[in-house]
């Protein structure tokens, strides 16, 4: 499936984030959001919704919101209010979900991504706003029953919701991709998606090439990876087209995506038409925002992914999609800035070394940056013994592999192992003068005119030094000794 | 000495620091007089006499030492809307029958850090929706002045127990009048403060935006003396005003010499019942000889203070209510089939038949297509019924009215009629659409049944309510009355 | 203008009320009864009125982010109809 366009057809995709925003206590009351707590026993009575309780505001939620709008380069809300959402479902205690309705806290944003041909395109937002979180249903084990557990019952919840602009599940993917960096740097939320604190609702149509109308689109939703969001979407594509062309009609509903058998499915139906019945919450006044309050919180903007990305390309001569691999997390950017600062090596070394043998490193053990064994000063020290000649790239690969294992600093494990190069000319000729006795074969066929053999005999003198002669060096003596 | 169950609060509060009785003593008499006369009035759900005791004695110990609060040992009755911990809150329903609270109220809490004797929990109309305390899943309360008549609703329990001198003071909820037209009907002070002046954090939600904790006792000055240990800033609830709460006691003796009264000109109408206007005429020519001046005043949009509040209330409540599920606490239907089932027949079964309409009222007005036109038109009614007052306010202190359109009705009279109960609430409930403070004071009788004048202030003058009341009752004798089987 | 079956079905369940037919037929009635009361309003004129949601005219306080409940939940599951190993349970909901 590496099909990017339907040709005949337009595909318009609008997306909808749920990011859990990682303040400590919930949106409106004081208990605990720590993810993996026994059932209930972070649930307090404002998130049980027992009778005479009330809501207070959770001023965190407000700043990371204002933050959120602001690194969009959306409007904040002077005022907003909050609104209930009214159904019942067991996860929702109160039988109403304190959500905001007309008047959202942040409104006319936008983001950038990089659609297939490596155009810039403008992906609109339409708005943010809070909201708290429902609780979990368990339906196994538990006989006839389903258990609920409302731990989750009023986390707080940034809405982000994005313009239908959307035109493929590349770009899908790319914008998503881009909000989660986004909320990861600003710190607003861990953006972790397996534990659900990042959840993305994609709604898809289609419609001929041409026709005006936008066609009936469908929500899908379940999506809890990357690699599932773009299949999905692709796959649902196909369906809405293959059924249209089969002159049926799509229909609007809610798909559940289901990552075994790679296809979307139509949910049973848990709304039935929902009359949603928004008022503004009585319990709760309008928030007010100043002027002063979003400058306030302005100046604590963080260099955001994309200025960022600019900066590198731009500071260290490194190229766009290396620049933007390295940006996608704030803690990798800083990691890599900090072994730069460390070596007189180019960035594009430090680069290299942070992309390649690091990250691998870090994905065969699943870990993130932040649990890196090796520090960003211990890694520079490897690319400056590199730069400096006391060992070769090659070595390094070795010495790096055991410094993740913990054997120390970079000099350490040079010194423990003796891997320093040899640079020593009349070290490296004795070995080259050995290697030419050792194969006189090739050697005439060499000075014959096979110039392919230099690569045999650098190889041959590589083995006998253990990788630890200078490339370079050998290079030369080597063509000196046989260009004879 | 007078009876002990005669005195005023303010009366028994001397008593006590004098030594005359105890609180024991004192929370003992009232606890024999429930016992004698429960049974006819049916003013209570839930008696705490143990613990009323307990209390009492703890505060006789403390007044020893003088460490006792402001209402120390004194006994009261909290409607039972107000979630006592330990102590069952039924609401008035069957949905919340055996529902006992983990946690205190703020009122309630205020009230016990100040000494105060809980008697116990005050019967009343289900969910406070009703005005004769006829939808109680507990059976109906008699009005003491005659026991065929309602007290009122939707506090009747706790203004029938305060005019049978059953306790000195009762606290009680207002939505529409809940406090105000009891206190009328049963010849008590009722008084219902400014919107955010006293916390509703525990106070079990009817209609968010218009229901106030207040207190029904039998004289301005005992009323004084309450509202100030429960006014005051509340961080649990986001709509408590956080304003410094005065000594009410303190001016409540000072002259109302040129204080300005409002008289409407839409209320003495034709729905009036011609009596009951001219007690309430009697009543102002009263504050008009302390030295008032009156002018008058109009509220255009009056007429439409009752459909719009029946818009907004219901609208509110019918989302308030929804967490009754069933799943968490409260009635549970048996075996069901499923979820749907699970909620459908628990609410079915737990709610009472005016609940259920008004929850239905309330999901109609806010439904799909009809938001619009009801809803959000009726808050636009608000805002011009609150216009209204603040215009007259510009002229006037208080604004001064008849409570109710009569004295009590027979019990069972209105409740065929949805509408015509209603209109009941047709003085009252501008006041919380506007989320002023208003009171409704004994200003005499009409065919042997009480009536009330009806004071209404702008915001946070509740000084000026108390003392216009205070005054008047210094010259007036209506709240000393008490009906003849209760004396 | 009268309300009809359909319609005070549709309110009823998404209300979440089992009603039976007596209480149906008297809803329907009463129901409608109530609506005409209400329909006074749109006599008014309110062009250009802001709605009002609250009687005071203040801005929502904001408290801070810290941890301030513990955990209770035996004590708030004494009033659960019915709970196992600490959910609250339901008839099996199917997604």
């Amino acid at each position: 499936m590496g099909i990017s366009s339907f040709s005949g057809w337009e595909v318009v995709i609008g997306l909808e984030v749920h990011a859990q925003l990682a303040t400590k206590a919930k949106i409106f009351s004081g208990a605990s959001t720590a993810y993996g707590a026994e059932p209930n026993t972070q649930a307090c009575l404002v998130d049980l919704g027992y009778p005479g309780v009330l809501p207070v505001l959770n001023e965190e939620v407000v700043r990371m919101a204002t933050l959120f709008g602001l690194a969009v380069n959306a409007t904040v809300a002077r005022r907003s209010v909050f609104a209930r959402k009214n159904y019942f479902y067991p996860d929702l205690p109160k039988g109403y979900q304190i959500s905001q309705y007309e008047l959202p806290i942040v409104e006319h944003g936008e983001l950038f991504i990089t659609d297939g041909d490596g155009n810039e395109r403008r992906i609109g937002i339409t708005r943010a706003h809070l909201e708290e979180d429902a609780g979990k249903s368990i339906h196994e084990g538990l006989g006839a029953s389903s258990g609920i557990d409302l731990n989750r019952a009023g986390t707080p919840l940034l809405e982000i919701v994005s313009e239908p602009d959307l035109r493929s599940a590349k770009e899908a993917v790319a914008y998503l991709r881009k909000i989660h960096t986004i909320v990861r740097y600003l710190g607003i939320s861990d953006g972790n998606m397996q534990e659900g604190s990042f959840r993305c609702d994609a709604n898809v149509s289609v419609r001929r090439l041409g026709q005006k109308e936008l066609g009936t689109r469908a929500e899908l939703k379940n999506l809890n990876s990357f690699r599932f969001i773009e299949k999905a979407i692709n796959f649902e594509i196909e369906r809405q087209i293959e059924l249209i062309k089969d002159g049926g009609e799509v229909v609007q509903e809610t798909r559940l995506y289901d990552s075994d058998k790679d296809e979307t499915r139509s949910m049973r139906s848990k709304e039935e038409a929902n009359d949603y019945r928004y008022f503004p919450d009585p319990d709760l006044l309008p928030v007010e925002i100043s002027e002063e309050y979003i400058e306030a919180i302005r100046v604590t903007l963080p260099e955001l992914p994309d200025a960022k990305q600019q900066r590198f390309v731009n500071d260290y001569d490194l190229k766009s999609d290396a620049a933007a691999i390295l940006t996608t997390s704030r803690a990798l950017a800083d990691y890599f800035e900090a072994v730069v600062g460390a070596t007189d090596a180019r960035a594009q070394v430090a680069a290299n070394w942070v992309l390649g043998e690091l990250s691998g490193a870090l994905n065969r053990e699943n870990k993130g940056i932040g649990d890196s064994r090796i520090a960003a000063t211990d890694l520079a020290g490897l690319v400056n013994r590199i730069h400096d000649h006391t060992i070769s790239g090659k070595i390094a690969k070795q010495v790096f592999e055991a410094m993740w294992e913990g054997e120390g600093t970079a000099d350490e494990v040079i010194e423990a192992k003796g891997l320093e190069q040899i640079t020593d000319s009349s070290a490296i000729e004795t070995i080259v003068d050995r290697v030419i006795a050792a194969n006189p074969g090739p050697v005439e066929e060499y000075k014959a005119g096979k110039d392919k053999l230099m690569g045999f005999f650098v190889g041959q003198v590589m083995k006998e030094t253990q990788g630890q002669a200078n490339p370079e060096q050998v290079n030369q003596i080597l063509k000196a000794k046989l260009n004879d | 000495m007078t009876e002990l169950h005669s005195q005023t609060l303010t009366e028994l509060a001397i008593g006590l620091e004098s030594g005359d009785f105890t609180s024991v003593e004192l929370t003992q008499a009232l606890l024999d007089r429930v016992a004698e006369h429960n049974d006819k009035l049916n003013a209570f759900v839930t008696i705490t006499a143990d613990e009323a005791l307990a209390t009492a004695a703890h505060a006789d110990a403390a007044r020893e030492t003088g460490s006792g609060g402001v209402l120390n040992g004194l006994p009261i009755i909290h409607k039972d809307i107000f979630c006592t911990r330990g102590i069952r809150t039924t609401c008035g329903s069957k949905m919340l029958e055996n529902f006992v609270s983990p946690y205190d109220a703020t009122v309630v809490e205020k009230l016990s850090a100040a000494g105060a004797v809980v008697l116990g929990k005050s019967n009343m109309d289900e969910f406070a929706m009703g005005s004769s305390t006829e939808t109680s899943y507990f059976g109906p309360v008699r009005n003491p002045w005659n026991l065929d008549c309602t007290p009122g609703g939707s506090s009747g329990g706790s203004s029938a127990a305060v005019a049978a001198r059953i306790a000195p003071a009762a606290t009680g909820t207002d939505t529409g009048g809940s406090i105000r037209q009891p206190a009328s009907l049963t010849g008590t002070v009722g008084i219902k403060p400014t919107y955010g002046r006293v916390s509703r954090y525990g106070m079990i939600a009817f209609a968010s935006s218009l229901d106030q904790a207040g207190v029904i006792t039998r004289s301005a000055e005992d009323a004084a003396r309450l509202l100030g240990v429960m006014a005051g800033f509340d961080a649990r609830d986001s709509t408590s005003i956080d304003q410094p709460v005065p000594d009410y006691t303190l001016s409540i003796g000072d002259s109302i010499k040129g204080l300005r009264v409002g008289i409407v000109r839409e209320h003495f109408d034709a729905g009036l019942d011609q009596q009951t206007g001219a007690r309430v005429k009697e009543a102002i020519a009263v504050l008009e000889s302390l030295g008032a001046t009156t002018v008058e005043v109009s509220l255009p949009n009056l007429d439409l203070s009752v459909p719009t509040y029946y818009v907004v209330a219901p609208a509110e409540c019918s989302s308030n209510l929804s967490r009754f599920d069933g799943v968490r606490f409260g009635h549970r239907a048996e075996d069901p089939e499923d979820l749907l089932d699970l909620y459908c027949r628990s609410r079915g079964e737990g709610f009472g038949d005016e609940v259920k309409r008004r929850i239905m009222t309330g999901t109609y007005v806010l439904s799909a297509g009809y938001y619009d036109a009801y809803y959000l038109k009726a808050q636009q009614v608000r805002r011009l019924i609150a216009d209204d007052f603040k215009k007259a306010f510009a002229n006037v202190d208080v604004i001064a009215g008849p409570t109710t359109p009569s004295p009590a009705f027979k019990l069972g009279d209105k409740v065929d009629d949805p509408i015509t109960m209603y209109l009941n609430d047709i003085y009252t409930i501008g006041a919380n659409l506007a989320g002023l403070p208003a009171m409704s004071v004994p200003c005499g009788l009409v065919d042997d049944l009480p009536v009330g004048l009806h004071l209404v202030g702008a915001h946070f003058t509740e000084e000026i309510l108390l003392r216009c009341a205070h005054q008047y009752q210094q010259q007036t004798d209506f709240h000393t009355a008490c009906p003849e089987a209760f004396k | 203008m009268p309300l009809d079956k359909d319609q005070v079905h549709h309110i009823a369940m998404l209300a979440r009320l089992k009603l039976s037919d007596e209480e149906y037929a008297e809803s329907i009635e009463k129901l409608s009864k109530i609506v005409d009361f209400i329909d006074q309003l749109s006599q008014a004129q309110t062009d250009g009125v802001v709605p009002m949601a609250h009687p005071l005219d203040a801005a929502q306080r904001l408290r801070p982010d810290a941890i301030s409940e513990i955990d209770e939940r035996d004590a708030y599951q004494e009033n659960a109809p019915a709970v196992s190993g600490g959910l609250y349970l339901v008839p099996k909901v199917i997604e």
